[in-house]
């Protein structure tokens, strides 16, 4: 019996470390092919870099890298207040029957593919940002937007999720000083569930800045930076998924480059809502 | 002036179908502390959460009756909550501070009535922390976290929290079960000096501290209350058999 414990213990070990062992590869993967480049350009060239002709030996990402950085914050500036008010009142407001069955259903718009919001920006909001605004419609205002929708589910889910890991006994403590609910929320919940909400973003932040097809679909991905929310971007994700099809050689290790500019910042943002996630 | 200062007149209370107060009909002192005793479950907390309406907050919950404070029934359609709930405030049995520091757990309750300026919040903090006696130990330690102190510091500061938005009631729901006994007595000591400007309702199932402390006593049983009277009285001659059992320490 204990052999046929230790058998199993083993088997799910071997299967544990295989699942790590295959992330450590990819990353190990990654960086091989990615860093040759980015020393032969020269760091501050790659990052710093404004023209990327990757077949004419030209490697900088700056553009890109701006071009991910705005729409990632143009998807907050529209998702956060939206989803703040949204998780306030399905968290503190409405009846818990209601919260109970709205909180499943927003959580369930995290599953449907990043090709249907695309689709959606492109058929709705891409003509709308045309005829109103002006510019192509294929644009940085679009991609924010898009994103913006793309992160409610992770932002909302986790904001109620923090809001109800407050304590009744504060609530209580604030009503029964003669506080209103709006006033309990505003000076006690929320500071209270600050941590959560905000590793809440910043987990919505990483969904939006790693975000690719959605992107691809309704920023018009053009390579420059850009002057205004109605120009047309390219995204990091973007530039590799639409130039890793024919790319070889050096232009390859560009775009595997690219990647590990990108997995860094995903990692810094990571280890961020880790961090605050586990302080009190 | 009255020297009551509550009244409650045939009040039921139901948590859904469960009959959780029947038919209450009692007086409390102004200026006095009065206990309610009587076995886990009998009702205790959910009498004194009536006279803050905090049972406003739970679904399901149904009353009946009239309470009157100061003459007025607080069960009427125009009640303002916020002010009642000043007005009658409530210490709870785990200590409660808010994860704030020592200072925005004072200033809490006055900036939600009024807008206080820099020295009138000063002097509130001042006040409500020296009459719990807190203010020596934390007047060098305000912008620490509430939560960073002892258990009996805690209920002191949920005390003092209470006093900064100068109630005239004080409900304690057992507020010694935290403590231990040196606190408790302590506490005991802090509740006397209290009487003497503020109305103490205390629920508590530690008998000695009901005899202790308290100038009234009332026994409950089954959402019933059995008994009423000066503490005294209760302790040494009940008049309902069911009081005498519980003292003499037949229901545990
Ligand atoms: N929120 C509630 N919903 C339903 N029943 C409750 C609720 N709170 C208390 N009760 C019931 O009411 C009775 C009295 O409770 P409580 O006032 O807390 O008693 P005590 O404080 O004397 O221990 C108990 O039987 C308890 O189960
Ligand atoms: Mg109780």
């Amino acid at each position: 019996m204990l052999t046929r414990e230790k058998l199993i213990e083993k088997a799910l070990l071997l299967l544990a470390l295989s699942a790590i062992g295959s992330l450590a590869l990819i990353t190990i993967f990654i960086f091989l092919e990615g860093l040759p480049i980015i020393l032969k350009t020269g760091l501050s060239h790659f990052i710093f870099g404004a023209h990327w002709a990757p077949t004419k030996g030209h490697f900088g990402i700056l553009a890109m890298i701006l071009s991910s950085l705005y729409v990632t914050l143009g998807a907050l500036i529209f998702g956060v207040p939206l989803a703040l008010g949204c998780a306030i009142v399905l968290a503190e407001f409405a009846p818990p029957s209601l919260t109970r069955i709205l909180k499943p259903t927003i959580e369930l718009l995290a599953g449907i593919p990043s090709v249907v919001y695309g689709f959606l920006g492109v058929i709705l909001l891409v003509p709308l940002i045309r005829t109103y605004l002006g510019g192509p419609g294929l644009s940085l205002l679009a991609a924010s937007l898009i994103l913006g929708i793309m992160i409610l589910p992770t932002v909302i889910s986790i904001s109620i999720d923090a809001m109800h890991a407050v304590p009744t006994l504060y609530r209580e403590g604030s009503i029964a000083l003669g506080a209103t609910q709006w006033q309990t929320v505003r000076k006690l919940v929320l500071p209270a569930a600050r941590s959560g909400i905000i590793t809440a973003i910043i987990l919505g932040m990483g969904r939006a800045i790693g975000e690719t097809m959605a992107v691809i679909m309704v920023a018009g991905n053009a390579l420059s930076i850009p002057t205004s929310i109605l120009d047309s971007v390219r995204t990091l994700t973007a530039n590799i998924a639409l130039e890793l099809g024919y790319a070889s050689g050096a232009h390859r290790e560009a775009l595997f480059a690219t990647g590990i500019v990108l997995f860094i910042i995903i990692m810094i943002l990571n280890t961020a809502a880790t961090l605050i996630a586990g302080r009190r | 002036m009255n020297p009551d200062i509550i009244t409650i007149r045939h009040l039921d209370l139901y948590y859904g179908r469960f009959h959780a107060l029947k038919n209450i009909n009692v007086s409390f002192a102004r200026q006095r502390i009065t206990a309610l005793i009587g076995p886990s479950g009998c009702g205790k907390s959910t009498l004194l959460r009536v006279l803050n309406r905090m049972n406003d907050l739970i679904d399901g919950v149904s009353i009946t009756g009239q309470v009157l404070i100061d003459g007025e029934n607080i069960y009427h359609r125009e009640t303002n909550l916020m002010q009642l709930r000043k007005k009658v405030g409530m210490v709870f049995q785990r200590p409660n501070p808010f994860p704030l520091s020592i200072y925005d757990n004072i200033v809490y309750g006055p900036t939600l009535h009024g807008r206080p300026n820099r020295n009138q919040l000063e002097e509130i903090l001042v006040r409500s922390l020296k009459a719990v006696h807190l203010w020596d130990e934390l007047k060098d330690r305000l912008g620490q976290s509430a939560l960073s102190l002892t258990e009996e510091q805690q209920q002191r500061l949920c005390i003092a929290r209470l006093l900064a938005v100068e109630p005239e009631i004080l409900l304690m729901d057992e507020p010694c079960s935290a403590l231990d006994p040196l606190a408790t007595l302590q506490l005991e000591d802090l509740m006397q000096e209290l009487a003497k400007a503020y109305t103490i309702i205390i629920v508590t199932h530690n008998m000695q501290q009901a005899a202790r402390v308290s100038s009234d006593t009332g026994f409950m049983l089954l959402g019933d209350l059995v008994e009423f009277g000066p503490t005294s009285a209760i302790f040494t001659r009940p008049r309902d058999e069911r009081t005498e059992d519980y003292i003499s320490g037949k229901y545990g």
